[in-house]
């Protein structure tokens, strides 16, 4: 069931035309709801891939795993930094793990 | 944004654009074509035609954690063709291979300047995990390209999606396509087309298939769905070893990609009663080196021998290793840390199911694609092909794909400076399609949604075509039936009713699944017998035939309608065994 929209997060990316979940979506399955916040209209249709999870400003999207092949409830949730990603994962009974990962090359090194 | 039916046709807006290079697909491939074209000439107007967005299209949505061949120091092009010639059970385009790995390694180096994290061991080298693998931090790989090819001036239109070439009778001239959001649609003329629209999953049916939310619980990407393939089969090109299915062992029910833990902290796959299954059962075949379609079928033979679940063990891994594995993932497909966190899995106590996947027709992996010559254009003229709708070269990867894309645009960049400009009336041409794209948005509510029409093609294909759940296993009388049903769906496309844009983005995916889906069948059946065990398991063929040892080429008979199969000889080049990986 990927991705969940924290509806007390989400602005629906105001100032922009289109929320920016919705500009990257590689399967066209982010969009603008009636409610003003960003919807995933057919969630079996999704990668996981959490290209939208990643760019949400808000923090406003949580990726979950099918429950058809992992329980409820695990949390995986992307910082982004600058040239770094910090994500937190959350197993089902509450264990939690940090990692932190270089995914740019920053000007000013080597 | 628009979001419903138009009341007619006449009320669509029509958008017609010219451009000297027009690349289908901004993937890496695609990407790497447009940066190398705009690099060859800055003056060239160059336009890429993308169905998402280029940020995050294509098989490197998630990222990437490995770049999978990269020539080392002391190994030599014609190494690496002799080990992906070898792993690929001795069928590969040898004159197409050797070019790409004399260039393979500069895309990736330019990415790295560009951005990209690649590991290094102390003293500055790359880090292998393989003998060809070099490992990678690429989650923002994609935005890394992405901003590369805006920063060279190509121009992008995101959201379009391409649906059949532009014809002048005699060689393509640019293609036309829809706005998935804009409900527009496209005329693009350009001088040279060059296709990079990526391999065609979601033909069979994966078999977390069970319920409302695993729809696309695949290995490769799902948004991938052969339109490439499909313009080129609607066109007549000529096309090569469909019947070359790539299938894997991934991880079971994510499936998900498993080199990463089985490469890197070299964890043997075993099965249920402990056994090393390569070591033990596939020694002669190579053992751990085994070619990849021996590793695919392994732990399926296993399940049918009543000796699974088949594991990768993880068990001897410590925690500093696991912590390591999981970043990797974080890289590639992040979201299989929370498979393991959803099923709350310590993989020091509980090794790593894996099982096949469904297959796929992915010219980056396999040998399946267009045929194409020394300049990388397929056999129509003005058409070239790159990335993994390229046939001919498997073991490809991502390197490779970006190497061809860079070798594809010097060829239209070449083809470009002679051949003269498109010319003629393109109108009726125009009309024509325009009804044929939007027909399912004008159609009778009362028809089939395009998820049902995916769904029995898949169930077709899976139980009739040697799908996962028939352990890859086909027989010709089956494949008889296949393409009987197939035909008919096709008949069937005009009840395909969309209620909306994005709709019609899934009735145009399943109408390009079919045109794969046939080509497939016929390659399956005139293959008759069985070179890739897994991969296409004849059971009525299961031996070699000598008869048979080259590449079986397609081409659709645009008079006749009908699909003409026949065998192209192989040529070698580079010398060796070609089941040997060394000399």
């Amino acid at each position: 069931m990927p991705p969940k929209v924290l509806l007390n997060k989400c602005d629906g990316c105001r100032a922009e035309h289109e929320p920016l979940c919705e500009q990257v979506c590689p399967g066209n399955l982010m969009t603008l709801g009636e409610n003003g916040k960003a919807l995933c209209r057919d969630l079996r249709d999704c990668w996981d891939c959490m290209s939208c999870t990643k760019v949400c400003p808000q923090g406003a999207i949580e990726t979950r795993m099918p429950y058809q092949i992992g329980y409820h409830p695990a949390k995986l949730i992307p910082m982004m930094g600058t040239n770094r990603i910090t994500w937190t994962c959350v197993d089902i009974n509450g264990k939690v793990e940090r990692f932190v990962v270089k995914n740019r090359n920053s000007e000013d090194e080597d | 944004m628009v979001d419903s039916a138009p009341e007619n046709l006449h009320k669509i807006e029509e958008v017609v654009l010219e451009t000297d290079i027009l690349i289908i697909g901004g993937g890496n491939a695609g990407c790497f074509a447009a940066i190398e074209a705009k690099k060859i000439n800055s003056d060239l107007k160059v336009t890429i035609m993308e169905k998402a967005h280029i940020d995050r299209s294509g098989c490197l949505a998630g990222g990437m954690d490995a770049i999978n061949t990269y020539i080392p120091e002391g190994k030599t092009p014609e190494d690496l063709v002799r080990w992906s010639r070898a792993q690929a059970g001795g069928i590969l385009r040898e004159d197409l291979a050797l070019r790409i790995a004399e260039l393979l390694n500069t895309p990736i180096e330019e990415w790295e300047s560009w951005g990209l994290p690649i590991k290094k061991n102390e003293d500055g080298s790359y880090k292998f995990r393989g003998q060809w693998d070099i490992a990678i931090q690429g989650s923002e790989m994609k935005p890394i390209l992405a901003e590369k090819t805006r920063e060279m001036g190509v121009e992008v239109i995101n959201r379009v999606v391409a649906t059949n070439f532009l014809y002048d009778g005699e060689r393509i001239a640019g293609a036309m396509g829809f706005g998935v959001r804009d409900g527009k649609f496209y005329v693009i003329k350009a001088k040279a087309t060059i296709m990079a629209a990526g391999g065609a999953g979601g033909i069979y049916k994966p078999y977390t298939n069970d319920g409302n939310d695993c729809h696309h619980q695949l290995w490769y990407c799902p948004f991938d769905v052969g339109t490439g393939y499909a313009l080129g089969i609607r066109r007549g090109a000529e096309m090569t070893t469909f019947e070359m299915r790539w299938a894997a062992v991934r991880t079971k029910d994510f499936n998900g990609p498993i080199d990463t833990i089985s490469i890197c902290y070299k964890t043997p796959m075993i099965n249920a009663k402990g056994e090393k299954i390569l070591a033990e059962r596939y020694q002669e075949q190579g053992g751990d080196k085994a070619p990849r379609y021996i590793r695919a079928s392994a732990p399926m033979e296993e399940v049918l021998a009543g000796r699974g679940p088949v594991y990768v063990d993880t068990r001897h891994m410590t925690p500093a290793q696991i912590k390591e594995m999981k970043t990797d993932y974080l890289n590639e497909r992040p979201s299989f840390v929370l498979f393991l966190a959803a099923n709350a899995q310590d993989i020091s106590q509980e090794p790593i199911e894996v099982y096949g996947s469904d297959p796929y027709i992915v010219g980056g992996h396999t040998a399946s694609g267009y045929w194409i010559d020394t300049d990388w254009q397929t056999t129509l003229p003005g058409l070239f092909a790159c990335g993994d709708v390229a046939g001919g070269v498997p073991n490809k990867f991502v390197g490779g794909c970006c190497a061809e894309g860079m070798l594809s645009a010097r060829g239209a960049v070449q083809y470009i400076s002679k051949a003269v400009e498109p010319a003629g009336d393109f109108s009726a041409q125009i009309d024509m399609e325009k009804s044929r794209v939007f027909a399912p948005l004008v159609a009778d509510e009362d028809g089939i949604a395009p998820r049902l029409m995916e769904e029995k093609m898949q169930r077709i294909m899976d139980e009739y075509a040697g799908g996962v759940q028939q352990f890859y296993r086909m027989n010709e009388e089956r494949l008889d039936k296949a393409l009987r049903h197939i035909k008919m769906m096709k008949d069937q496309l005009r009840y395909l009713y969309a209620k909306d844009l994005h709709e019609l983005m899934l009735a145009h995916e399943v109408i390009d699944r079919l045109d794969v889906a046939e080509v497939l069948i016929q390659h399956l059946k005139f293959r008759r017998e069985t070179r890739w065990p897994g991969w296409q398991t004849r059971m009525d063929y299961p031996e070699v035939d000598p008869a048979l040892d080259g590449f079986v080429n397609s081409r659709v008979n645009l008079e006749t309608g009908e699909v003409e199969m026949y065998l192209k000889p192989y040529v070698q080049i580079v010398a060796g065994h070609r089941m040997k990986p060394t000399l």
